[in-house]
Protein backbone atom coordinates (compact mmCIF):
# COMPACT_ATOMS: atom_id res chain seq x y z
CA UNK A 1 0.00 0.00 0.00
CA UNK A 2 2.73 2.21 0.84
CA UNK A 3 4.57 1.34 -2.37
CA UNK A 4 1.67 2.31 -3.93
CA UNK A 5 1.32 5.98 -2.51
CA UNK A 6 4.80 6.39 -3.10
CA UNK A 7 4.24 4.95 -7.11
CA UNK A 8 1.43 7.67 -7.59
CA UNK A 9 2.76 10.67 -5.48
CA UNK A 10 6.08 10.00 -7.88
CA UNK A 11 3.71 10.03 -10.77
CA UNK A 12 1.69 13.11 -9.97
CA UNK A 13 4.92 14.83 -9.61
CA UNK A 14 6.44 13.77 -12.49
CA UNK A 15 2.90 14.66 -14.70
CA UNK A 16 2.76 17.84 -12.99
CA UNK A 17 6.33 19.12 -14.21
CA UNK A 18 6.27 17.55 -17.08
CA UNK A 19 2.91 19.51 -17.69
CA UNK A 20 5.22 22.70 -16.65
CA UNK A 21 8.04 21.90 -18.28
CA UNK A 22 5.87 21.22 -21.93
CA UNK A 23 4.40 24.17 -21.48
CA UNK A 24 7.48 26.37 -20.52
CA UNK A 25 9.07 25.39 -23.83
CA UNK A 26 5.32 25.40 -25.94
CA UNK A 27 6.35 29.84 -25.28
CA UNK A 28 9.85 29.01 -26.86
CA UNK A 29 8.42 27.18 -29.88
CA UNK A 30 5.50 29.34 -30.13
CA UNK A 31 7.96 32.15 -30.68
CA UNK A 32 10.62 30.09 -32.36
CA UNK A 33 7.49 28.60 -34.98
CA UNK A 34 5.86 31.96 -35.70
CA UNK A 35 9.20 33.32 -36.59
CA UNK A 36 10.01 30.60 -39.24
CA UNK A 37 6.64 31.41 -40.44
CA UNK A 38 7.27 35.16 -41.08
CA UNK A 39 10.72 34.62 -42.30
CA UNK A 40 12.46 35.53 -38.90
CA UNK A 41 14.74 34.12 -36.76
CA UNK A 42 12.92 34.35 -33.31
CA UNK A 43 14.50 34.86 -30.09
CA UNK A 44 18.10 33.19 -30.23
CA UNK A 45 20.24 35.20 -27.50
CA UNK A 46 19.28 32.99 -24.64
CA UNK A 47 21.76 29.76 -24.59
CA UNK A 48 22.22 28.07 -27.52
CA UNK A 49 18.79 29.32 -30.12
CA UNK A 50 17.42 30.50 -27.06
CA UNK A 51 16.81 27.73 -25.21
CA UNK A 52 16.67 29.56 -21.69
CA UNK A 53 14.14 31.85 -23.03
CA UNK A 54 11.28 30.34 -20.88
CA UNK A 55 13.22 30.53 -17.66
CA UNK A 56 14.24 34.44 -18.59
CA UNK A 57 10.89 35.10 -18.72
CA UNK A 58 9.79 33.63 -16.37
CA UNK A 59 12.35 34.96 -13.80
CA UNK A 60 11.04 38.34 -15.57
CA UNK A 61 7.66 38.01 -14.78
CA UNK A 62 8.86 37.12 -10.82
CA UNK A 63 10.88 40.33 -10.50
CA UNK A 64 7.94 42.50 -12.46
CA UNK A 65 5.95 44.86 -9.76
CA UNK A 66 3.02 42.93 -8.34
CA UNK A 67 -0.16 45.57 -9.04
CA UNK A 68 -3.67 45.01 -7.04
CA UNK A 69 -5.76 47.61 -7.98
CA UNK A 70 -7.69 49.42 -4.81
CA UNK A 71 -10.90 49.08 -6.28
CA UNK A 72 -10.62 45.21 -6.69
CA UNK A 73 -11.82 42.44 -4.88
CA UNK A 74 -8.44 41.03 -3.27
CA UNK A 75 -9.39 37.78 -2.47
CA UNK A 76 -10.87 36.84 -5.52
CA UNK A 77 -8.68 38.89 -7.84
CA UNK A 78 -5.93 36.66 -6.37
CA UNK A 79 -8.22 33.43 -6.82
CA UNK A 80 -8.56 33.85 -10.17
CA UNK A 81 -4.97 32.91 -11.84
CA UNK A 82 -4.93 30.29 -9.33
CA UNK A 83 -8.12 28.55 -10.19
CA UNK A 84 -7.32 28.74 -14.00
CA UNK A 85 -3.93 27.34 -13.36
CA UNK A 86 -5.02 24.04 -10.82
CA UNK A 87 -7.76 23.47 -13.33
CA UNK A 88 -5.39 23.62 -16.38
CA UNK A 89 -3.19 20.65 -14.38
CA UNK A 90 -6.03 18.79 -12.84
CA UNK A 91 -7.01 17.67 -16.58
CA UNK A 92 -3.41 16.13 -16.93
CA UNK A 93 -4.18 13.18 -14.07
CA UNK A 94 -6.44 10.97 -16.18
CA UNK A 95 -4.37 10.68 -19.52
CA UNK A 96 -3.11 7.59 -19.93
CA UNK A 97 0.61 7.84 -20.50
CA UNK A 98 2.09 4.93 -21.24
CA UNK A 99 1.13 1.22 -21.15
CA UNK A 100 1.27 -0.97 -17.76
CA UNK A 101 4.43 -1.65 -16.93
CA UNK A 102 5.67 -4.92 -14.48
CA UNK A 103 8.43 -4.67 -12.19
CA UNK A 104 8.72 -7.48 -9.44
CA UNK A 105 5.87 -9.29 -10.45
CA UNK A 106 3.60 -5.81 -9.14
CA UNK A 107 1.77 -4.02 -12.68
CA UNK A 108 1.82 -0.42 -12.71
CA UNK A 109 0.42 2.12 -14.78
CA UNK A 110 1.24 5.46 -16.15
CA UNK A 111 -1.12 7.19 -15.49
CA UNK A 112 -1.98 9.02 -12.00
CA UNK A 113 -5.39 7.67 -11.65
CA UNK A 114 -8.10 5.45 -14.05
CA UNK A 115 -11.78 6.70 -13.40
CA UNK A 116 -14.13 4.85 -15.00
CA UNK A 117 -15.76 8.52 -15.88
CA UNK A 118 -12.79 9.79 -16.97
CA UNK A 119 -14.38 11.34 -20.36
CA UNK A 120 -16.93 13.50 -17.80
CA UNK A 121 -13.76 14.25 -15.03
CA UNK A 122 -12.28 15.86 -18.26
CA UNK A 123 -15.54 17.78 -19.10
CA UNK A 124 -16.45 18.58 -15.46
CA UNK A 125 -12.70 20.06 -14.62
CA UNK A 126 -12.28 21.98 -18.39
CA UNK A 127 -15.76 24.08 -17.34
CA UNK A 128 -14.57 25.13 -13.82
CA UNK A 129 -11.34 26.58 -15.58
CA UNK A 130 -13.80 29.36 -17.33
CA UNK A 131 -14.66 30.35 -13.52
CA UNK A 132 -11.05 31.51 -13.29
CA UNK A 133 -10.96 33.39 -16.09
CA UNK A 134 -14.49 34.62 -15.14
CA UNK A 135 -13.64 35.67 -11.49
CA UNK A 136 -10.33 37.35 -12.72
CA UNK A 137 -12.34 39.34 -14.98
CA UNK A 138 -14.83 40.43 -12.50
CA UNK A 139 -12.54 41.37 -9.45
CA UNK A 140 -10.44 43.41 -11.51
CA UNK A 141 -13.17 45.82 -11.81
CA UNK A 142 -12.54 47.30 -15.04
CA UNK A 143 -14.81 47.14 -17.89
CA UNK A 144 -12.63 45.79 -20.04
CA UNK A 145 -11.45 43.02 -18.28
CA UNK A 146 -15.12 42.22 -17.83
CA UNK A 147 -15.70 42.18 -20.77
CA UNK A 148 -13.29 40.06 -21.71
CA UNK A 149 -14.27 37.16 -18.82
CA UNK A 150 -17.99 37.27 -20.17
CA UNK A 151 -16.87 36.78 -23.90
CA UNK A 152 -14.31 34.09 -22.29
CA UNK A 153 -17.32 32.37 -20.20
CA UNK A 154 -20.08 32.48 -23.45
CA UNK A 155 -17.22 31.75 -25.79
CA UNK A 156 -16.56 28.36 -23.83
CA UNK A 157 -20.17 27.46 -22.65
CA UNK A 158 -21.06 27.53 -26.58
CA UNK A 159 -18.44 25.63 -27.63
CA UNK A 160 -18.62 23.20 -25.05
CA UNK A 161 -22.06 21.90 -26.29
CA UNK A 162 -20.52 20.76 -29.66
CA UNK A 163 -17.54 19.15 -28.63
CA UNK A 164 -19.90 17.64 -25.83
CA UNK A 165 -21.73 16.11 -28.27
CA UNK A 166 -18.91 15.13 -30.34
CA UNK A 167 -17.54 12.76 -27.98
CA UNK A 168 -20.12 11.13 -26.99
CA UNK A 169 -20.10 10.32 -30.70
CA UNK A 170 -16.99 9.10 -30.14
CA UNK A 171 -17.85 7.25 -27.07
CA UNK A 172 -20.75 5.27 -29.22
CA UNK A 173 -17.40 4.11 -31.11
CA UNK A 174 -15.33 3.05 -28.45
CA UNK A 175 -18.14 0.75 -27.11
CA UNK A 176 -19.87 3.21 -24.37
CA UNK A 177 -16.63 3.63 -22.12
CA UNK A 178 -16.10 6.39 -20.39
CA UNK A 179 -12.57 5.35 -18.90
CA UNK A 180 -9.77 6.95 -21.54
CA UNK A 181 -7.45 4.31 -20.78
CA UNK A 182 -10.32 1.89 -22.45
CA UNK A 183 -10.64 4.05 -25.15
CA UNK A 184 -6.83 4.41 -26.26
CA UNK A 185 -6.96 0.65 -25.13
CA UNK A 186 -9.40 -0.04 -27.72
CA UNK A 187 -6.98 1.86 -30.60
CA UNK A 188 -4.47 -0.96 -29.53
CA UNK A 189 -5.22 -3.73 -32.17
CA UNK A 190 -7.84 -2.03 -34.85
CA UNK A 191 -7.00 1.77 -36.45
CA UNK A 192 -7.26 4.72 -34.85
CA UNK A 193 -10.78 6.45 -33.93
CA UNK A 194 -10.09 9.30 -36.19
CA UNK A 195 -10.98 6.41 -38.95
CA UNK A 196 -14.51 6.27 -37.92
CA UNK A 197 -14.75 9.74 -36.47
CA UNK A 198 -13.04 12.35 -39.13
CA UNK A 199 -16.13 15.20 -38.73
CA UNK A 200 -16.32 14.43 -35.29
CA UNK A 201 -12.54 14.91 -34.81
CA UNK A 202 -12.99 17.97 -36.88
CA UNK A 203 -15.97 19.62 -34.31
CA UNK A 204 -13.55 18.54 -31.54
CA UNK A 205 -10.23 19.92 -32.50
CA UNK A 206 -12.37 23.63 -34.09
CA UNK A 207 -13.75 23.48 -30.23
CA UNK A 208 -10.44 22.90 -28.52
CA UNK A 209 -9.41 25.44 -30.40
CA UNK A 210 -12.07 27.42 -28.45
CA UNK A 211 -11.54 26.32 -25.38
CA UNK A 212 -8.30 27.18 -24.76
CA UNK A 213 -9.02 30.90 -26.17
CA UNK A 214 -6.35 30.33 -28.95
CA UNK A 215 -6.42 32.00 -32.53
CA UNK A 216 -8.54 32.05 -34.07
CA UNK A 217 -11.11 32.37 -31.13
CA UNK A 218 -9.08 34.29 -29.09
CA UNK A 219 -11.40 37.08 -28.38
CA UNK A 220 -11.33 36.70 -24.37
CA UNK A 221 -7.90 38.53 -24.54
CA UNK A 222 -8.22 40.92 -28.22
CA UNK A 223 -5.91 43.51 -27.75
CA UNK A 224 -7.33 45.34 -30.63
CA UNK A 225 -10.44 45.77 -28.68
CA UNK A 226 -10.25 44.91 -24.91
CA UNK A 227 -6.62 46.05 -23.91
CA UNK A 228 -5.80 42.49 -22.51
CA UNK A 229 -8.94 41.63 -21.77
CA UNK A 230 -9.75 39.52 -18.80
CA UNK A 231 -6.11 39.88 -17.42
CA UNK A 232 -6.04 43.64 -18.52
CA UNK A 233 -5.58 44.69 -14.89
CA UNK A 234 -3.32 41.35 -13.83
CA UNK A 235 0.62 41.96 -13.76
CA UNK A 236 3.73 40.29 -12.45
CA UNK A 237 3.54 36.48 -12.00
CA UNK A 238 -0.50 36.23 -11.84
CA UNK A 239 -0.46 37.65 -15.57
CA UNK A 240 2.23 34.61 -16.06
CA UNK A 241 -0.45 32.36 -14.16
CA UNK A 242 -3.27 33.23 -16.81
CA UNK A 243 -0.65 32.62 -20.33
CA UNK A 244 1.05 29.93 -18.54
CA UNK A 245 -2.04 28.25 -18.07
CA UNK A 246 -3.14 28.89 -21.81
CA UNK A 247 -0.04 26.63 -22.88
CA UNK A 248 -0.93 24.23 -20.31
CA UNK A 249 -4.33 24.10 -21.47
CA UNK A 250 -3.13 23.37 -25.12
CA UNK A 251 -0.94 20.50 -24.04
CA UNK A 252 -3.27 18.89 -22.20
CA UNK A 253 -5.88 19.23 -25.04
CA UNK A 254 -3.66 18.58 -27.46
CA UNK A 255 -2.87 14.99 -25.12
CA UNK A 256 -6.57 14.45 -25.04
CA UNK A 257 -7.15 14.81 -29.03
CA UNK A 258 -4.28 11.77 -29.78
CA UNK A 259 -5.56 9.73 -27.01
CA UNK A 260 -9.40 10.68 -28.33
CA UNK A 261 -8.99 9.99 -32.15
CA UNK A 262 -5.20 9.01 -32.60
CA UNK A 263 -4.22 5.86 -31.05
CA UNK A 264 -2.63 7.39 -27.70
CA UNK A 265 0.27 5.90 -26.79
CA UNK A 266 -0.22 3.28 -29.66
CA UNK A 267 1.68 3.53 -32.94
CA UNK A 268 1.08 1.51 -36.27
CA UNK A 269 3.20 -1.84 -36.38
CA UNK A 270 3.51 -1.05 -32.55
CA UNK A 271 3.56 -5.20 -31.76
CA UNK A 272 5.94 -6.30 -34.49
CA UNK A 273 8.78 -3.53 -33.35
CA UNK A 274 7.98 -4.73 -29.72
CA UNK A 275 8.85 -8.29 -30.81
CA UNK A 276 11.39 -7.30 -33.50
CA UNK A 277 13.30 -5.69 -30.05
CA UNK A 278 12.64 -8.90 -28.28
CA UNK A 279 10.51 -6.56 -25.79
CA UNK A 280 8.33 -8.69 -23.78
CA UNK A 281 4.43 -7.67 -22.56
CA UNK A 282 5.08 -5.83 -19.48
CA UNK A 283 8.82 -4.27 -20.18
CA UNK A 284 9.32 -0.75 -18.95
CA UNK A 285 10.76 0.57 -22.57
CA UNK A 286 7.70 -0.35 -23.99
CA UNK A 287 5.77 2.26 -21.76
CA UNK A 288 9.11 4.60 -22.38
CA UNK A 289 8.43 4.05 -26.48
CA UNK A 290 5.14 4.77 -26.13
CA UNK A 291 5.38 7.13 -23.94
CA UNK A 292 7.56 8.58 -26.96
CA UNK A 293 4.46 8.16 -29.80
CA UNK A 294 2.30 9.75 -27.61
CA UNK A 295 4.35 12.99 -27.17
CA UNK A 296 4.81 12.83 -31.20
CA UNK A 297 1.37 13.07 -31.54
CA UNK A 298 1.36 16.01 -28.83
CA UNK A 299 3.99 17.77 -30.68
CA UNK A 300 2.10 17.33 -34.14
CA UNK A 301 -0.79 18.75 -32.61
CA UNK A 302 0.68 21.85 -30.45
CA UNK A 303 2.44 22.48 -34.01
CA UNK A 304 -0.64 22.54 -35.94
CA UNK A 305 -2.50 24.77 -32.93
CA UNK A 306 0.52 27.61 -33.33
CA UNK A 307 0.06 26.94 -37.69
CA UNK A 308 -3.38 27.94 -37.22
CA UNK A 309 -2.55 30.96 -34.80
CA UNK A 310 -0.18 32.02 -37.26
CA UNK A 311 -2.06 32.14 -40.51
CA UNK A 312 -5.53 32.83 -39.37
CA UNK A 313 -7.21 35.96 -38.17
CA UNK A 314 -9.38 36.77 -35.09
CA UNK A 315 -13.02 35.84 -35.58
CA UNK A 316 -15.58 38.78 -34.91
CA UNK A 317 -17.70 38.05 -31.64
CA UNK A 318 -21.10 37.77 -34.01
CA UNK A 319 -19.49 35.27 -36.20
CA UNK A 320 -18.16 33.04 -33.20
CA UNK A 321 -21.22 32.63 -32.20
CA UNK A 322 -22.93 31.93 -35.19
CA UNK A 323 -20.06 29.26 -36.12
CA UNK A 324 -20.61 27.72 -32.48
CA UNK A 325 -24.93 27.67 -32.25
CA UNK A 326 -25.55 27.59 -36.07
CA UNK A 327 -22.90 25.36 -37.67
CA UNK A 328 -20.92 23.00 -35.22
CA UNK A 329 -24.07 22.19 -32.76
CA UNK A 330 -26.07 20.78 -35.97
CA UNK A 331 -23.28 19.47 -36.98
CA UNK A 332 -22.06 17.32 -33.91
CA UNK A 333 -25.81 16.36 -33.39
CA UNK A 334 -25.39 14.96 -37.35
CA UNK A 335 -22.04 13.23 -36.62
CA UNK A 336 -24.13 11.92 -33.42
CA UNK A 337 -27.19 10.30 -35.88
CA UNK A 338 -24.33 9.20 -38.31
CA UNK A 339 -22.61 7.13 -35.91
CA UNK A 340 -25.50 5.77 -34.18
CA UNK A 341 -26.62 4.22 -37.86
CA UNK A 342 -22.90 3.43 -38.14
CA UNK A 343 -22.13 1.50 -35.06
CA UNK A 344 -25.85 -0.43 -35.47
CA UNK A 345 -24.70 -1.60 -38.15
CA UNK A 346 -21.22 -2.70 -37.44
CA UNK A 347 -22.77 -4.25 -34.06
CA UNK A 348 -21.41 -2.41 -31.43
CA UNK A 349 -24.51 -0.98 -30.43
CA UNK A 350 -26.50 -3.09 -27.53
CA UNK A 351 -29.67 -1.85 -26.35
CA UNK B 1 -21.52 59.70 -61.91
CA UNK B 2 -18.58 60.47 -60.20
CA UNK B 3 -15.21 61.95 -61.42
CA UNK B 4 -13.04 59.06 -62.19
CA UNK B 5 -9.69 60.41 -61.32
CA UNK B 6 -8.05 57.07 -61.40
CA UNK B 7 -8.97 53.64 -63.12
CA UNK B 8 -7.49 51.67 -60.35
CA UNK B 9 -10.87 52.19 -58.38
CA UNK B 10 -12.64 48.68 -57.96
CA UNK B 11 -16.39 48.51 -57.51
CA UNK B 12 -17.55 46.90 -54.08
CA UNK B 13 -18.97 43.65 -54.53
CA UNK B 14 -21.31 42.17 -51.86
CA UNK B 15 -22.35 38.63 -53.49
CA UNK B 16 -23.17 35.81 -51.40
CA UNK B 17 -21.03 33.25 -50.82
CA UNK B 18 -20.81 30.10 -52.36
CA UNK B 19 -22.00 27.02 -50.26
CA UNK B 20 -18.18 26.03 -51.30
CA UNK B 21 -16.95 29.44 -50.01
CA UNK B 22 -19.29 29.30 -46.76
CA UNK B 23 -17.32 26.01 -45.70
CA UNK B 24 -14.19 28.34 -45.34
CA UNK B 25 -12.26 25.05 -44.91
CA UNK B 26 -10.83 25.57 -48.30
CA UNK B 27 -9.40 29.14 -47.58
CA UNK B 28 -8.48 27.77 -44.36
CA UNK B 29 -6.39 25.31 -45.84
CA UNK B 30 -5.23 27.46 -48.45
CA UNK B 31 -4.26 29.92 -46.08
CA UNK B 32 -2.36 27.41 -43.78
CA UNK B 33 -0.18 26.52 -47.15
CA UNK B 34 0.85 29.83 -47.97
CA UNK B 35 2.27 29.85 -43.84
CA UNK B 36 3.68 26.76 -44.06
CA UNK B 37 5.52 27.36 -47.42
CA UNK B 38 7.17 30.49 -45.55
CA UNK B 39 9.01 27.48 -42.83
CA UNK B 40 11.43 26.84 -45.69
CA UNK B 41 12.41 29.80 -46.79
CA UNK B 42 15.68 31.27 -45.93
CA UNK B 43 15.92 34.50 -43.71
CA UNK B 44 16.58 37.57 -44.79
CA UNK B 45 17.80 38.99 -41.16
CA UNK B 46 20.89 40.25 -40.50
CA UNK B 47 22.13 39.76 -36.85
CA UNK B 48 23.26 43.34 -36.58
CA UNK B 49 26.39 42.86 -33.76
CA UNK B 50 27.91 39.80 -34.74
CA UNK B 51 26.97 40.51 -38.29
CA UNK B 52 27.07 43.73 -40.14
CA UNK B 53 25.93 44.62 -43.46
CA UNK B 54 28.44 45.53 -45.71
CA UNK B 55 28.42 49.23 -46.43
CA UNK B 56 29.58 51.44 -49.32
CA UNK B 57 33.47 52.29 -49.45
CA UNK B 58 32.69 55.57 -48.58
CA UNK B 59 30.06 55.28 -45.80
CA UNK B 60 30.45 58.61 -44.04
CA UNK B 61 30.22 57.53 -40.12
CA UNK B 62 31.97 59.10 -37.00
CA UNK B 63 34.66 61.41 -37.62
CA UNK B 64 38.02 61.19 -36.81
CA UNK B 65 40.84 63.98 -36.01
CA UNK B 66 43.83 62.48 -37.69
CA UNK B 67 47.27 62.98 -36.50
CA UNK B 68 50.30 63.57 -38.48
CA UNK B 69 53.06 60.75 -39.34
CA UNK B 70 54.99 62.60 -36.36
CA UNK B 71 51.85 61.65 -33.81
CA UNK B 72 50.90 65.57 -33.84
CA UNK B 73 47.85 66.90 -34.27
CA UNK B 74 46.88 68.49 -37.67
CA UNK B 75 44.13 70.16 -36.54
CA UNK B 76 44.77 74.11 -36.08
CA UNK B 77 41.51 75.25 -34.92
CA UNK B 78 40.88 77.46 -38.01
CA UNK B 79 36.99 77.11 -38.11
CA UNK B 80 36.29 76.14 -41.58
CA UNK B 81 34.72 72.90 -40.49
CA UNK B 82 32.32 74.79 -38.15
CA UNK B 83 31.56 77.00 -40.28
CA UNK B 84 31.22 74.52 -43.09
CA UNK B 85 28.61 72.77 -41.04
CA UNK B 86 25.02 73.10 -41.85
CA UNK B 87 23.80 71.60 -39.09
CA UNK B 88 25.73 73.71 -36.60
CA UNK B 89 27.46 71.22 -34.84
CA UNK B 90 30.84 71.77 -34.58
CA UNK B 91 32.51 73.64 -31.84
CA UNK B 92 36.16 74.28 -30.72
CA UNK B 93 38.61 76.60 -28.97
CA UNK B 94 41.70 77.75 -29.98
CA UNK B 95 44.77 77.52 -28.18
CA UNK B 96 48.88 78.57 -28.85
CA UNK B 97 51.69 75.94 -28.89
CA UNK B 98 53.54 76.38 -26.59
CA UNK B 99 57.90 74.97 -26.35
CA UNK B 100 58.62 71.84 -26.04
CA UNK B 101 54.60 70.83 -27.82
CA UNK B 102 55.97 70.41 -31.27
CA UNK B 103 55.25 66.44 -30.85
CA UNK B 104 51.65 67.32 -29.79
CA UNK B 105 50.73 69.61 -32.70
CA UNK B 106 51.31 70.34 -36.05
CA UNK B 107 51.32 73.93 -36.13
CA UNK B 108 51.80 77.47 -33.70
CA UNK B 109 47.98 77.31 -32.96
CA UNK B 110 45.73 74.09 -31.60
CA UNK B 111 42.53 73.05 -30.68
CA UNK B 112 41.88 73.31 -27.07
CA UNK B 113 38.78 72.03 -27.00
CA UNK B 114 36.93 70.63 -30.56
CA UNK B 115 33.32 69.06 -30.22
CA UNK B 116 31.05 67.57 -32.35
CA UNK B 117 27.71 66.89 -31.34
CA UNK B 118 26.69 63.45 -32.92
CA UNK B 119 22.90 64.28 -32.51
CA UNK B 120 22.85 67.23 -34.36
CA UNK B 121 25.69 66.02 -36.72
CA UNK B 122 23.70 65.18 -40.06
CA UNK B 123 27.00 63.26 -41.38
CA UNK B 124 26.86 65.26 -44.58
CA UNK B 125 30.43 65.44 -44.70
CA UNK B 126 31.33 68.80 -45.42
CA UNK B 127 33.57 69.41 -42.30
CA UNK B 128 35.75 66.85 -44.16
CA UNK B 129 35.72 68.81 -47.58
CA UNK B 130 36.46 72.25 -45.87
CA UNK B 131 39.09 71.30 -43.62
CA UNK B 132 42.06 73.05 -45.07
CA UNK B 133 44.60 70.70 -43.20
CA UNK B 134 43.54 67.56 -43.78
CA UNK B 135 42.57 66.75 -40.31
CA UNK B 136 38.96 65.46 -40.01
CA UNK B 137 37.61 63.18 -41.52
CA UNK B 138 34.91 60.72 -41.47
CA UNK B 139 34.97 57.13 -41.28
CA UNK B 140 32.84 53.68 -41.43
CA UNK B 141 32.38 53.52 -37.85
CA UNK B 142 28.84 54.55 -36.07
CA UNK B 143 28.44 56.13 -33.58
CA UNK B 144 27.68 54.13 -30.29
CA UNK B 145 24.13 53.93 -28.50
CA UNK B 146 23.97 56.28 -25.66
CA UNK B 147 21.38 56.66 -22.91
CA UNK B 148 22.02 60.41 -22.15
CA UNK B 149 22.03 63.07 -24.43
CA UNK B 150 24.88 64.76 -23.44
CA UNK B 151 27.25 62.29 -23.39
CA UNK B 152 26.85 62.45 -27.59
CA UNK B 153 28.72 65.60 -27.21
CA UNK B 154 31.92 64.22 -28.58
CA UNK B 155 35.38 65.52 -27.39
CA UNK B 156 39.32 65.44 -28.26
CA UNK B 157 38.77 62.13 -26.35
CA UNK B 158 36.84 60.67 -28.51
CA UNK B 159 37.43 61.79 -31.56
CA UNK B 160 41.54 62.30 -32.09
CA UNK B 161 42.55 59.18 -32.87
CA UNK B 162 45.06 57.05 -30.92
CA UNK B 163 48.29 57.30 -31.56
CA UNK B 164 49.30 53.72 -31.37
CA UNK B 165 45.71 52.50 -33.18
CA UNK B 166 45.27 54.94 -36.04
CA UNK B 167 42.72 55.31 -38.10
CA UNK B 168 42.91 54.44 -41.53
CA UNK B 169 41.08 56.90 -43.99
CA UNK B 170 43.07 56.03 -47.18
CA UNK B 171 40.14 55.24 -49.13
CA UNK B 172 38.72 59.16 -48.45
CA UNK B 173 42.26 61.17 -48.34
CA UNK B 174 42.82 59.83 -52.06
CA UNK B 175 44.66 62.40 -54.47
CA UNK B 176 41.81 62.80 -56.56
CA UNK B 177 40.42 64.98 -53.07
CA UNK B 178 43.51 66.82 -53.30
CA UNK B 179 43.52 67.87 -56.47
CA UNK B 180 39.92 68.69 -55.99
CA UNK B 181 40.86 70.90 -52.53
CA UNK B 182 43.07 73.00 -55.26
CA UNK B 183 41.07 73.69 -57.77
CA UNK B 184 40.56 77.34 -57.94
CA UNK B 185 36.77 77.78 -58.05
CA UNK B 186 35.94 75.32 -55.61
CA UNK B 187 38.93 77.18 -53.38
CA UNK B 188 36.07 77.60 -50.47
CA UNK B 189 38.66 78.12 -47.92
CA UNK B 190 40.00 81.48 -49.87
CA UNK B 191 36.51 83.84 -48.90
CA UNK B 192 38.06 83.25 -44.70
CA UNK B 193 41.57 83.54 -45.89
CA UNK B 194 42.70 85.75 -42.51
CA UNK B 195 44.89 87.77 -45.05
CA UNK B 196 42.06 88.47 -47.42
CA UNK B 197 39.57 89.14 -45.72
CA UNK B 198 41.93 92.32 -44.20
CA UNK B 199 42.04 93.60 -47.74
CA UNK B 200 38.87 93.26 -48.16
CA UNK B 201 37.93 95.10 -45.00
CA UNK B 202 40.18 98.42 -46.94
CA UNK B 203 37.25 99.28 -49.38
Amino acid sequence: MISFIIYKFIVCVVVFGLSLGVAAYATLWERKFAAFLQDRVGPDKAGWHGILQPLADGGKMFFKEEIIPNVSNRFLFILGPSLFMMTALMTGSVIPWGADFTMDGKVYSAQITDINIGVLYLFGVVSVGVYGIMIGGWASNNKFALLGAIRASSQMISYEIAMGISVIALVITSGGTLSLREIVGQQDAGVANIVWQPLGFLIFFVCALAETNRAPFDLPECESELVGGYHTEYSSMKLGLFLFAEYINMFISSAIMSSFYFGGFNFPFAAELYSAMGLEAGSFWITLIGFGALFTKIFMFICVFMWVRWTLPRFRYDQLMNLGWKILIPLSLLNLAITVVVEFFRGNLHF
Amino acid sequence: MAIQLTNRSKVVSNKVQTPMEKLYLPAIVKGMLITFSHLFKKTPTVRYPDQLRSRAGIYRGQHVLKRDENGAERCTACGMCAVACPAEAITMENGERKKGEEHLYREEKYATKYEINMLRCIFCGLCEEACPKEAIFLTDRIVDAEYERDTFIYGKDKLVEKIDKRIDVSIRETKEVAEFKKIPGLKHNELFDSSKQLKKGKH
